[in-house]
């Protein structure tokens, strides 16, 4: 009985702490505070529910991904004393992984969906019709968070020097948002008398990115999806099961980081 | 003597007004009356009486109006075509059709049946009836000065090819449909060749085709009118002077389909319409001299399209509010006018605070530019990417149409 109740008690416990020391750290504060403003302003100059959604998705989609990212790989680099501590304790390198993840990524998604939906109640902004879209956006910035903290711990863990680690980080956002859709579009412009529509809908499940944005673009420019002939685009995610791939592959980008930077983790000699 | 003079007179004037009151009869027909057929009704009716038919099912088809009656219906009687026939054809001028069910015409390859056909009559009134399950509505053909008002009229969808239009006027001037509710049908409601007709307060959804089809019909107008989830909006074509006021076109998706279709418009006003969340909120092409001003366009695909054979087409006052492409062409030159309307991608400043941005907004994007050459560049929609090289593009314009520009921008929406 100790022996199984012991691993996820030290995990709690450990994530415990993690918190305390997220939150005094005023970062995760500061941006809860920017999501509360960004969803207020939008809300007294843009008024309805409906539009506020529509402008909150480039914010969800760029500014969740950069935060994470960088957020998660200097919180592994401040607490390395820490973690290093903990290392001579009699737990489980598991737990502390788990721990020291979910004691960042969990502040971080609450202060999110706190300040991005607190607007929204006291502006009585959540109406029936625009309830799918804001479940949406709050789901991809919850998962865009979890996969680029697992991706900054990754980087983190990899690199020992901390300027070359932060500079990857913010590299590897710019390549995510940025870079891809440019290699992409490069892509279909030259080789467009190709077929290669399946190869572009594939393509779109290699950046996690890429994924949440054509999730949310589903929901909030379908009039314009629906207008464009690429049938084999409209007819993938213009179904139940393209959008169902879509938030599995999201799962997948989540499990795959997380689970590369465990097994390193366990494995690195500190 | 005088005084016996008078009272004759007075006796004469008094029997010719009776005699002229009791002209105009009026017959009742009810399933268990005296009279139990309209068509009886009718046969035995003098031009200019009143029919009343109390409610029940009468299975008689077609019923034939070739003199002036008043035919109402009290209690909602039912008049069953049986398949095969029309209902009933109005051919009689200032007849009146008020207050029945219509229903079960079946269509037909070879004879456009109708509900309720008004042919070669003028001053005839088609009101609060109800049409259902009929190939064409109510049809008019080769009428004037008809009033089709308050009716419902509502078809079973089922291919464009077997499904008739819910309100079909062809051949037929001065027309007034009034706040009818379509639904189900081919095209809603059908126009070709009708001059100075109006079309108010008509609540068109859920056909295959278009909500409202309009050809060769001058001096037209059209007021307060909701086009929603039809095949293709409205379409317009081949007309001047037509006046579009207060319609509200929302919810037309789909590839090429439009919430507004103007093909060879000219002298127009199109005013104070809203475009919501259609492909396309208005596609213009051979249109000139249309002024389009007072329009909500919000999040549409594309709020305008408008190709460059079109000319002095003045967009003004209108809200482009979040669509995916406000305006694309297909052209670098830009012979229409686009000015003071109020943009929800603008970027600028007002320093003067003259209420106008006081740097010129260019409503055309480079990405709209991308998307046409290749469609599947859709996927790359809202990416920073493409966000940058719009940017880019707007600063110096290279590809886009440089004179399409709004040079005084609103910096607040239009009420």
């Amino acid at each position: 009985m100790q022996t199984i109740s012991l691993p996820l008690s030290s995990l709690w416990k450990i994530l415990k702490y993690g918190l305390y020391d997220v939150m005094r750290s005023r970062w995760v504060l500061f941006y809860g505070l920017f999501f509360l403003a960004a969803t207020d302003v939008l809300f007294r100059f843009g008024g309805t529910g409906e539009r506020v959604i529509v402008s909150l998705m480039n914010v969800v989609l760029y500014v969740v991904p950069l935060v994470a990212v960088m957020l998660g790989a200097m919180f592994l680099y401040n607490s390395r004393e820490y973690v290093t501590l903990l290392l001579t304790q009699p737990l489980k390198r598991q737990s502390i992984f788990g721990g020291v993840y979910a004691g960042l990524t969990v502040p971080l998604c609450l202060m999110f969906l706190l300040g991005v939906s607190l607007p929204f109640f006291y502006h009585g902004g959540i109406t029936p019709d625009v309830m799918q879209a804001f479940v949406l956006l709050l789901f991809s910035g919850v998962m865009l968070t979890a996969i680029f903290v697992a991706l900054g711990f990754a980087i983190a863990l990899v690199h020992e020097d901390r300027v070359r680690g932060m500079g990857l980080a913010l590299a590897h956002w710019l390549f995510f948002a940025v870079v891809y859709n440019g290699i992409v579009l490069f892509i279909v412009y030259f080789f467009g008398h190709y077929p290669i529509e399946n190869g572009v809908v594939a393509l779109t499940f290699l950046n996690p990115l890429d994924l949440a944005r054509i999730i949310l673009l589903l929901e909030f420019e379908l009039s314009a999806m629906m207008g464009f002939t690429g049938a084999v685009f409209r007819q993938f995610f213009g179904s139940g099961m393209g959008i169902g791939l879509a938030i599995g592959a999201l799962f997948v980008w989540l499990l795959v980081p997380l689970g590369l930077s465990l097994r390193y983790f366990k494995r690195k000699d500190l | 003597m005088r005084t016996a003079f008078y009272i004759t007179l007075f006796a004469s004037v008094l029997l010719v007004s009776t005699a002229v009151a009791q002209d105009r009869t009026t017959w009742t027909v009810a399933p268990d009356g005296e009279i139990t057929s309209i068509t009886e009704a009718i046969s035995k009716a003098f031009p200019g009486d009143r029919i009343e038919v109390h409610g029940g099912t009468y299975a008689e088809s077609p019923i034939v109006v070739m003199k002036q009656v008043e035919l109402i219906g009290i209690d909602n009687p039912v008049i069953d075509a049986g398949g095969e026939n029309e209902a009933i054809t109005i051919a009689a001028d200032s007849t009146v059709f008020e207050g029945f069910t219509v229903k079960n015409v079946t269509h037909s390859f070879t004879r456009d049946r109708a509900g309720i056909r008004v042919a070669n009559a003028s001053h005839v009134r088609v009101a609060n009836n109800l049409v259902e399950d009929t190939f064409f509505g109510i049809y008019l053909a080769r009428s004037k000065h008809v009033d089709v008002l308050d009716n419902e009229v509502r078809g079973v969808p089922k291919r464009e090819a077997n499904t008739g239009n819910g309100i079909h006027l062809w051949n037929s001037d001065n027309i007034r449909v009034d706040r009818n509710f379509v639904s189900g049908h081919r095209d809603g409601i059908y126009i070709e060749f009708a001059e100075g007709s109006s079309f108010a307060e008509n609540e068109v959804r859920d056909n295959l085709r278009y909500g409202l089809h309009f050809m060769f019909s001058d001096h037209s107008s059209y007021e307060r009118n909701l086009f929603r989830d039809n095949g293709a909006g409205a379409a317009v074509m081949y007309s001047s002077h037509i006046e579009m006021r207060e319609n509200e076109f929302a919810h037309n998706w789909g590839p090429s389909i439009y919430g507004l279709l103007l093909k060879d418009i000219r002298d127009s006003h199109i005013e104070d319409n809203v475009f919501y969340r259609n492909t396309t909120g208005i596609y213009a092409e051979g249109s000139s001299r249309v002024k389009i001003t007072g329009n909500t366009m919000e999040r549409n695909g594309w709020a305008v399209r408008i190709l460059s054979n079109c000319y002095d087409v003045e967009f003004t006052r209108n809200n482009f509010v979040g669509n995916t492409f406000d305006v694309t062409t297909n052209s670098r030159r830009n012979p229409n006018l686009f000015e003071g309307n109020y943009w929800s991608k603008y970027d600028g400043y007002d320093l003067d605070g003259d209420g106008y941005g006081d740097v010129p907004h260019r409503p055309v994007r480079l990405f709209a530019l991308i998307v046409e050459r290749q469609p599947i560049a859709m996927t790359m929609l809202g990416s920073l990417f493409v966000d940058i090289l719009d940017l880019a593009e707007r600063v110096l314009p290279v590809l886009t149409p440089e004179t399409l520009v709004d040079e005084r921008p609103l910096m607040r929406e239009v009420r």
